[in-house]
């Protein structure tokens, strides 16, 4: 009955998530739009500065194309993640939020279904994206495209956590900016996600250190190797490290007693 | 419960029971020993002007904020130590909307029943019976965004009443309504009060919306400065209209 409870519960969170980005469709295809115009444009234009070596996961020279697909596939779960957090700060705001606050569940459930929602969310992206990319000739090994799905769970449930923890800090909407800025943006540019980690060696090694601990580059190297149907065991703990420590500062931050919540937020 | 629990203990037969309840933002006390208590069947309006503190009265019952100083139970359940079995006891109608505009109203009422975890096959005859009493069942597959504010209300109160609760919360449920949506609303709460034995606790600036067998609790900076039933406020006020009464408690120290 109680188990019942949960899974009624988390099924009618997901189901509305889900519900809502099919038909928000400006959402979905903004949310493409994005990566795309990464690849046909910045990575097109890019393919030419820059040399790659033949590093792991990758057995034969690549295209820059193929190497930054991973990255794009990170970026649009780091965005998916940020925007839910911003939709959540929204929620606050207008309320729905406090209806799923009240609902008879620990709050902890409640966050990680709505984490869920998002990841899942996310994944029907990658999974366009990967699909769009396919005809533009970026080919994984099929087993690629099943070994990714697990991993993209996890680094879409630590970059949502992530994205959680902001909203529980953050106030009002407008705020959504400086989350760019401060936090999608060095994430996304310190990462592995456009360059190899050896190559940010050369210029700097204050970058490529940041880089290496950053947590996102971690997602990015994980499903950089699943996609090639290999298990990057370093990445794989370094994001379960992370999402473990993002989602219970979110929980604390969403606890009525000790977060940000009893600071006056919520109006 | 209501009629063989009068002869229980208040505290436990009570569907709201707030004790000593003090908060402060930052310093600022926004209710100072707050007490008082609502029977099943018992329609209490909260009164009070703007900054009086309903709305942190309503946070700390729905939990969104944690009341460090006094106690609130509900159903003889604490809100702290027993949260969930307390919340499963409560409706609430918040005072902005908190409908999904881009979703159907059997959507929004199906959202909310997964929460409760009520099964669709019970939850489906449940949300049609409380969308028939308010006159709303045809209008299920319709988005919220295309219904008038007074409807987006009905459907709000349907809601809060699908989990079948022992006590309704309103915060200001008819801020922005026409007089005649309004009245619906004032009329069909009491109405639920009388009928389903439901304790209401309503918060309101608007006397008119006062019916002479409810009970009042009149706050006023954070202070309860009267309670009891309407006559019994006007007896203790030596008023003899609410309005009067209403002035002469919220009046004093008004900064």
């Amino acid at each position: 009955m109680n188990f019942l409870h949960y899974w009624c519960a988390m099924s009618g969170i997901i189901g509305r998530e889900l519900w809502r980005f099919i038909t928000q469709r400006e959402r979905f295809i903004s949310a493409l739009v994005r990566p795309l115009i990464w690849l046909f444009v910045f990575a097109a234009g890019f393919r030419a500065a820059l040399g790659l070596a033949i590093t792991p996961p990758y057995e034969t020279y690549i295209l820059y194309e193929v190497y930054i697909t991973p990255g794009l596939i990170g970026m649009i779960q780091l965005f998916n993640g940020m925007q839910s957090s911003l939709s959540m700060v929204y929620d606050r705001e207008m309320g729905s939020m406090r209806i799923l606050m009240v609902c008879p569940l620990p709050r902890w459930f409640l966050l990680l279904s709505k984490l869920l929602a998002g990841t899942f969310v996310s994944i029907l992206q990658v999974y366009v994206f990967l699909g769009i990319a396919w005809f533009y000739d970026i080919h994984a090994p099929w087993q690629g495209y099943l070994w990714v799905i697990p991993t993209l769970m996890l680094s879409g449930l630590m970059l949502g956590a992530l994205g959680l923890l902001l909203s529980s800090f953050i106030k009002q909407l407008e705020n959504f900016a400086g989350v760019m800025n401060f936090v999608i943006f060095p994430m996304f540019f310190m990462s592995t996600a456009l360059y190899p980690l050896w190559k940010m060696k050369e210029s700097s090694a204050l970058l490529a250190t940041l880089a290496e601990y950053n947590p996102f580059s971690q997602a990015v190297e994980l499903i950089r190797f699943a996609l090639y149907g290999q298990f990057n065991q370093q990445a794989f703990f370094y994001t379960l490290g992370a999402f473990i420590v993002f989602m219970a500062a979110a929980i604390v931050g969403y606890n009525p007693s000790k977060g940000m919540m009893s600071k006056k937020g919520g109006a | 419960m209501g009629r063989s629990g009068k002869t229980m203990t208040i505290n436990n037969s009570s569907a709201l029971c707030i004790e000593q309840l003090s908060y402060a933002y930052s310093g600022k006390k926004a209710l100072d020993q707050v007490s008082f208590s609502i029977q099943a069947g018992e329609c209490t309006l909260l009164l009070g002007p703007n900054g009086a503190g309903k709305s942190t009265l309503f946070s700390l019952i729905t939990r969104l904020y944690d009341s460090r100083e006094g106690q609130i139970s509900l159903c003889g359940y604490d809100i702290k130590r027993q949260t969930r079995l307390a919340l499963a006891k409560l409706g609430v109608v918040f005072q902005q909307s908190t409908l999904d505009m881009d979703l159907t109203v059997l959507q929004n009422l199906l959202y909310h029943t997964a929460l409760h975890g009520i099964a669709r096959k019970v939850a489906l005859p449940r949300i049609q019976q409380e969308l028939e009493r308010l006159n709303m069942f045809e209008r299920r597959f319709e988005k919220i965004r295309q219904l008038n504010g007074g409807h987006r209300r009905r459907v709000e109160i349907a809601r809060a009443l699908l989990h079948k609760p022992a006590l309704l919360l309103l915060d200001e449920p008819t801020v922005g309504l026409d007089v005649p949506s309004r009245l619906a609303i004032v009329d069909y709460v009491h109405q639920l009060a009388t009928e389903e034995n439901l304790a209401v606790l309503w918060a309101s600036h608007l006397i008119d919306e006062i019916f002479p067998d409810d009970h009042l609790v009149v706050l006023h900076k954070g202070c309860v400065k009267a309670k009891g039933t309407v006559d019994e406020v006007l007896a203790a006020t030596e008023s003899t209209s609410i309005k009067d009464a209403f002035y002469n408690l919220t009046k004093g120290e008004a900064s």
